[in-house]
Formats: structure tokens, sequence, C-alpha cells
């Protein structure tokens, strides 16, 4: 199986790699996915709690090449957005953009639950509702 | 002819390293090898001058034809200690497995029903079984221990009185792992039972004698050795027992009435010249391939810490290095050396998006699976490209390793065991 040169991109120079201070009240974590499965991603947000909006996204991911596209994607898309944009992103538009196969469809899908888990982790530390809680704790 | 493909490729791939070394590197032989030149060269006139159907006795035509596959039939027989009435000629080992393993179990069926392998088989033999489950065989599949061998305490337990054949393979083609077929040959011959050995990786490579291994029946495949793709042989031992197959190919009643069809007279002289090379060679061969995978083993593990060997190292082919990456996942590794050809135990690089089953049969849990690579190490491949790849593998997983959040996790003392995964 041939990768798109996006996949390629992303895999060779990956975006916002890192992490961040997992214990601030600013940064939102999500870690998805099992080793089991071979596939983890951990994706962070710093968000800004005036604006709501996300000034920051780190991540880092055991995975294929498409679940580390996928993911330094998303921390592309998520910058800049507020959490209400970001909570809109759906995976399909990461398979349109990476042109995922469909046997890498689940990457997509893990990066998608990832951006969710993250925000969800944010909004709990601020005392709000938690719609979503798909994150894994160590 | 030759040339021209060769041509192709070298304008398709390849390119220089700043080593020296040109690329892509092949390093997946266990999959396939390429075809010697000696090979090449002795099949050649069979496809043109020497074209005759090895079956034609009228004429010259024929009878060259023949001599091809006689001679080739000797080289075979050679190879394994036996005489070249033994030797039947199919199109792979993959249909010298459902021929020995059929044809038993049809021309035994009076006598017993039971059929004894292990998990770590090729498929061509794991499917062939399952498929005569659903004809009323019994099938056992034994374990394996954590070094990959099974245990023959397990087969001397698992044989009873309906027991027909056992079939367990000489090399496993994931892992290198040589299995004890001397002792599983005796074991079956003293009680009145046929042994076939899937010996597809290991012919060729390591000596074997079918006396001396008391094996009733070899499947062998060509292009695992230097030979070309689409042929093999089954080893029919003919006596001390002698063994009777029911045909699964019927037809012409060419070789003996075991394997009909058309003899593909160039493709055999092919695999006779790989076997008469291998014979010949074998003994330096598997001690520079030895060297080669050690050598590649050191300067990996050298480089890496939490690295780990799938399988016994003491009881395995020369030319195999199976290795898992804690915290990196195969795929992307194999992505990241991506001018070097070896293959992984990844689910993400399997058709069924399952991890290796041999991997798991021998304990090693999903995620070392994940991270698994196959080293196949070849005739033709040099020190300087073991160099290579050693220094690739070293520093794609040093990359991965930091952008894995597994391990930050396990820098940070997390026992990853105890996490709560959400995907599970």
């Amino acid at each position: 199986m041939s990768y798109s040169d996006k996949v390629i991109d992303h895999y060779n120079n990956p975006r916002n790699v890192g992490s961040m201070d997992k214990s601030s009240s600013e940064v939102g974590t999500g870690l998805v996915g099992a080793p089991e499965c071979g596939d983890v991603m951990k994706l962070q947000i710093k968000v800004n709690p005036q604006t709501n909006v996300i000034e920051d996204a780190k991540f880092k991911t055991f995975g294929c090449g498409s679940a580390i596209a996928s993911s330094s994607l998303a921390t592309e898309w998520v910058k800049g957005k507020t959490i209400d944009e970001a909570l809109a992103i759906k995976n399909t538009e990461i398979v349109k953009e990476l042109a995922l196969p469909p046997v890498k469809i689940h990457c997509s899908v893990l990066a998608e639950d990832a951006i969710r888990a993250a925000i969800g982790d944010w909004k709990k530390k601020q005392g709000a509702a938690t719609p979503e809680t798909v994150g894994a704790k160590a | 002819m030759a040339t021209e493909v060769t041509t192709l490729v070298e304008e398709t791939f390849a390119s220089k390293s700043n080593s020296g070394v040109k690329l892509p590197i092949y390093m997946d032989n266990h999959a396939t090898t390429p075809v010697d030149p000696r090979v090449l060269k002795e099949m050649v006139p069979y496809f043109t001058d020497l074209f005759g159907n090895a079956a034609s006795r009228n004429h010259s035509f024929g009878w060259a034809g023949e001599e091809g596959v006689e001679t080739a039939r000797e080289r075979i027989a050679k190879l394994i200690g036996a005489t070249p009435k033994e030797i039947v000629l199919t199109s792979g080992a993959t249909e010298s497995d459902n021929l020995a393993i059929k044809g038993v179990a049809e021309m035994y069926r009076e006598k017993g029903n039971h059929i004894i392998t292990a998990v770590t088989e090729h498929k061509a033999v794991l499917d062939t079984c399952k498929r005569l489950e659903k004809y009323g065989y019994r099938v056992t599949y034994l374990p394996v221990q954590k070094d990959g061998l099974v245990d023959l305490d397990d087969l001397k337990r698992a044989m009873d009185d309906k027991t027909i054949l056992v079939t367990i393979m000489a090399a496993n083609n994931e892992i290198g792992v040589l299995q004890p077929i001397a002792e599983i040959g005796k074991l079956c011959h003293e009680k009145g039972v046929i042994f076939h050995t899937d010996a597809t990786q290991a012919v060729g490579k390591v000596p074997m004698d079918v006396n001396k291994q008391n094996l009733d029946l070899v499947s062998i495949s060509a292009h695992k050795m230097y030979g070309p793709k689409g042929v093999g042989a089954l080893y029919v031992r003919r006596k001390n027992p002698r063994v009777q197959l029911s045909p699964i190919i019927d037809g012409g009643g060419h070789e003996r009435g075991m394997r009909s069809g058309t003899l593909n007279v160039p493709g055999i002289v092919g695999l006779g010249k790989a076997c008469a090379i291998c014979h010949e060679e074998m003994p330096q061969e598997s001690v520079r391939l030895a060297g080669l995978r050690d050598r590649l083993k050191n300067k990996i593990m050298s480089g890496l810490d939490e690295v780990y060997i799938n399988g016994s190292m003491e009881h395995r082919l020369p030319q195999n290095l199976n290795i898992s990456f804690a915290y990196v996942e195969g795929e992307s590794l194999l992505m990241g050396i991506n001018d070097v050809a070896v293959s992984s135990g990844s689910a993400c690089t399997s058709a069924t998006l399952e991890p290796s089953y041999v991997l798991k049969a021998l304990g090693t849990g999903d995620d070392l699976a994940h991270s698994s690579i196959r080293f196949g190490i070849g005739r033709f491949n040099t020190e300087a490209e073991v160099d290579y790849v050693a220094e690739r593998v070293t520093e794609t997983v040093q990359r991965l390793r930091e952008l894995s959040p597994l391990y930050e996790m396990a820098k940070e003392g997390i026992d990853l065991k105890s996490v709560k995964w959400a995907a599970e």
C-alpha cells in the first residue's frame, strides 16, 4: 500500500510534537486508543479561558503513519479555533484531507476522539458540564 | 531480458546512500529471494530451444525436456538425502503442503482421522487442516513454548490410536525457529504415524536429511532458495515406511499419478540448479549469513534499549532476525526505513488487521507484536548493507520514540499495563 503525499509529509515533518503540563488548568489532555490495538494518541490543547480559543496544541502518537498524520493534522486544525469550532471537526474531513484508504479510517476516528477527549478534560477542569469524556486516565 | 528488468527496477527505485550502498536494500528473503543468475542461466534454454514436453516420449524435444527434469530431480533429492524417485514436482510449497496433508488424510482414512500440527504453522498447513476438520477429521493444534518450539511431551500426549499424520514445520517463516524435527520424526515412527514437515524456509539453508531426521513427507519451494516462483516439490518416502498419497489434482497421471499436469520444465530445471548451489555452498554461506545476522542484531541492540528478540536464538535459521521495538508501531517504522525492504508483524501491515498469530503464540503481547520487524538476510546482502540497515533502524526508532506517548509515559515511570485504556 502506498501513502498519500500529505501523509508522508506529516510523517516526515510532524507538526506540534510535544507535551504540555497536564496539571495546568488551561491545558486539556486527551489520551485515546490502546497499545494492544496498535494506536495510542495523546493530544493536548491550551485554551484561553476568556475567549475559549485554543491557543496551542501538541501531540504524541504511537501508531502507523496514517495515525501520526491524522493527529498531526488535528493539532494544526484545532489551533486558533474556539472549542466549539474544534468540536465540529469531523473524522471524514481528516480522511478527505489526507486521502486515507478505507483500512485507515479508524486513524481519523481516533484523532477526532482525541480532540473531544482533550476538550472534555479541559471543560472538566473549568468545572463545566462534560458531555464528552473519551479519555483514558493513568 | 533479465538486464532490461533490472534496469527498470533501478530506474524506478534506485539511488545511492551516503555510505555508498545501492538503494533500496532487499532484506525480506523469507518472503522471496531473487533468482540466482546461475539458476537463470540454466533455465533460459528450456524456454526456447529445449521447449519440449517432458512427457513426449517419441522425439528428441521431449527427451531433452525429460533429461532436464531428471537432472533436477537428482539434485533436489541429493540436497535432502533422498532418492530421485521420491521427489514429486509441484507448483510450490503451498501445493506440496496440500498434497501431503490431504493426500494422507484421504489415503489413510480407514486407519484413523486424527492429525496433529502446531499453532505457529504457515497458513498453507493450518487452513488445509481446518478444511479437513469440516470433513470430519480431528485436528490437534499444539501450542509452542516461549521460544517458539513445540514441547515433545505435548506431542506425545496428543497422539492416540487414530493419529495418522503429524505435520510440523522445519523452520518458521516469521521467527526462523527450527523445530526438533528429527526427534518428532523418531517419535512418529515409533508410533507408526506419518510425519510431514513444511521445510519451505529450511531446505537449502540448514542441513536436511530425510533418513537421519526420520522425515516421510517434506515440502520444498524454489523461490525461497534463489530459484524461480511457481515451482516446488514434495518428498514422498518410498520405504521404511512406504508412504502413499491420494492425489489432489487428477489428469494425465504425471509424477506417478500423484500430481497430474504438464511439468514446468524451465522452473524445475531452475529448482534443481538452486538446490545444487545450496548443496555446494551451504557450509560457507550459512556461516557468512549468521555473521551478518549477528552483526545486525548487535548493532541494533547496542544502539537501543528495550528491544526484544522474538523466538529462540539457539534453534534458529542463520538468516533470520525478528525483533520487537517497544513503544514504536511496526508499520510506522517500516515507513521510516522506506529504502529498506523488511516486513512487520504489525496488524497494520496484514490483510486481517490482526497482529502476527505466530508472535501471539509465543506469548508476546499484542503491543510488542505490533512493534515487530522481521529481517531476512540473503545471499546477495553485504556487510555494508547490514550496517546501513542497522543505522537507519536505530535512528528511526529513536525518532519515533520521541513521538511516542507510550515511551514518554514509560520514562515517567508509569506502568503501561496498569493504565485503563479507553479503546479496549
